[in-house]
């Protein structure tokens, strides 16, 4: 049985057995302190409060194919200032994962881009390439685009490279673990035992 | 004997990565300060804040835990240290999950047994400005100082992910001080009461979202620059960053003039310790930090 079919009628159930410090949610008393605390607050659809009241009033397909928690920029306002401890942060980014491996969290959004880049750029080697992570970054809206951003960064692309804060040498193969196969086997596995966890939960 | 720890680099300190001058500004300081970095063998990344989208929990816990297990081995005697704040943040992080929830510890070392390892995750996990303010301490530092950095008007922008959630002990949220204080003893005057102290750059969305993250360091820059400040100092490879290299796009579209240096504090001890430009990484700076060269080649 998948997640969707055994919590159709308990989205809150849901959280709380699948997404990272889910089981949280319960405790929040709706006071709306982690709400006004987002640095990007006006372009959440919903804020964290809100996002928090809608798990539990069952808005599924609302809550995960929201924008919303693609807008935190991991801050820690909200956790320091929660009168209940809620570790918010993690619930965003909890969440935001979840809708995006169920695939339906917005397709489009540069953080969700961005934020693949980074972790396929870094299970490659162990390490985070900068400036392939860049570029791909630059180019990910198609080409055009890509030369647009790209030239719009160039000064700040010189100004790194004559200061030794980049180097096209990365392009080369760059930085790396030695032991990238072994780092590999660990997140697979980790993989795995996350997955079944989800699946047999669900 | 030197201090001994057993060092976290992270991504962007290597060689001809975006914080290699904060890496070479360290190794300076540390000389001075007698301290010994040894770093974790065969380190990786940490996934910093933005990993999330592809990495889960377990397997975002597990990259901080081969780190720690490394480290394990090879330092067992060490507190782990961190020069970056999303490093410092996501190893302590992950350090305490695995000490808190027995499942998560198991898992961690089921996933770290495929390549030989396991964690016990029984170390401190520390970020650098920690070593400086608790185990060497203020007066220690002022006692190594040769050239003040008298005049010099510094705002202290401490950011967002070496205050909170854990921040440095017995300092508030809201306005803590240790910077300033560490402005202070290098003879430096701190810009009391900077209102964007602890604000957010953005982070890692100033890549994704640069218009939106713009306006929140506009506002950061702006604050130091209202209060008289000559430059701003920061203890983040993202805050250093974000509020230096963007400040011409900035300017393009609000039609500010901005042109604030923005360094480490281990660049502004290395100036005030006497070292020169170079050892101090002044040469990293995308805005000169004019004052501080001219202290350098006095
Ligand atoms: S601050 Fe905490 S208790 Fe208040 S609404 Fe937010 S999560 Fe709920
Ligand atoms: S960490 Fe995220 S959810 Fe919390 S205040 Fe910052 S942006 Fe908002």
């Amino acid at each position: 049985m998948t997640a969707t079919e055994k919590y159709r009628n308990n989205f809150l159930q849901e959280v709380i057995a699948n997404v990272e410090e889910g089981e949280w949610v319960r405790m929040c008393m709706q006071c709306g302190v982690c709400s006004g605390s987002c640095p990007l607050g006006p372009h959440w659809e919903h804020p964290p409060q809100e996002i928090f009241m809608m798990i539990r009033a069952n808005k599924r397909q609302e809550v995960l194919s929201s924008s919303s928690m693609w807008y935190c920029t991991s801050c820690y306002n909200c956790i320091a200032r929660c009168p209940r401890g809620l570790p918010i942060t993690h619930i965003m980014h909890g969440l935001a994962h979840y809708g995006r491996k169920l695939g339906v969290a917005p397709k489009e959004l540069p953080t969700i881009k961005f934020s693949m880049l980074f972790w396929e750029n870094l299970v490659q080697k162990g390490r985070v390439n900068e400036l392939k992570l860049g570029l791909r970054l630059y180019f990910m809206n198609g080409f055009m685009n890509g030369i647009k951003t790209a030239l719009k960064m160039q000064k700040i692309g010189l100004g790194m490279f004559l200061t030794k804060r980049m180097t096209p040498m990365e392009m080369l193969g760059g930085h790396g673990c030695k032991d990238a196969k072994g780092l590999q086997a660990i997140l697979k596995k980790a993989q795995q035992i996350e997955d079944a966890k989800t699946v047999k939960q669900g | 004997m030197p201090r001994q720890y057993s060092f976290y680099p992270g991504c962007s300190s290597q060689k001809g990565a975006s914080s290699s001058n904060y890496q070479r500004s360290v190794e300076t300081m540390c000389s001075v300060l007698d301290i010994q970095l040894n770093d974790i063998p065969d380190w990786n990344c940490c996934s910093a804040s933005i990993g999330y989208s592809g990495g889960g929990e377990l397997p975002r816990i597990a990259l901080s835990a081969r780190n720690l297990a490394l480290s394990e081995q090879a330092h067992p005697d060490q507190d782990v240290v961190a020069t970056c704040a999303a490093c410092w943040l996501a190893t302590r992080e992950a350090n305490e999950r695995l000490q808190h929830d027995a499942q998560i510890m198991t898992e961690t070392n089921q996933a770290l047994a495929e390549a030989g390892l396991s964690v016990k995750a029984n170390k401190k996990i520390r970020h650098m400005v920690e070593v400086l303010v608790e185990d060497i301490g203020y007066a220690e530092i002022s006692s190594k100082v040769k050239k003040p950095l008298e005049g010099i008007k510094i705002a202290g922008y401490v950011g967002c992910q070496t205050n909170r959630p854990f921040g440095i002990a017995g300092e508030s949220f809201e306005n803590p001080v240790y910077l300033d204080n560490l402005i202070a003893a290098l003879g430096a005057d701190p810009v009391k009461n900077y209102e964007k102290k602890v604000s957010c750059c953005g982070g890692a969305l100033a890549f994704s979202e640069p218009e939106k993250s713009q306006a929140l360091i506009k506002d950061i820059l702006q604050a130091a620059v209202d209060n008289g400040a000559n430059m701003l100092v920061t203890p983040c490879p993202v805050c250093q960053m974000n509020t230096e290299v963007y400040q011409d796009q900035i300017n393009q579209t609000y039609g500010t003039n901005f042109k604030i240096p923005v360094v480490y504090y281990s660049t502004l001890m290395d100036i005030a310790f006497g070292k020169s430009a170079k050892e101090a990484a002044l040469d990293g700076q995308i805005i000169k930090a004019k004052q501080l060269e001219d202290l350098a080649s006095k």
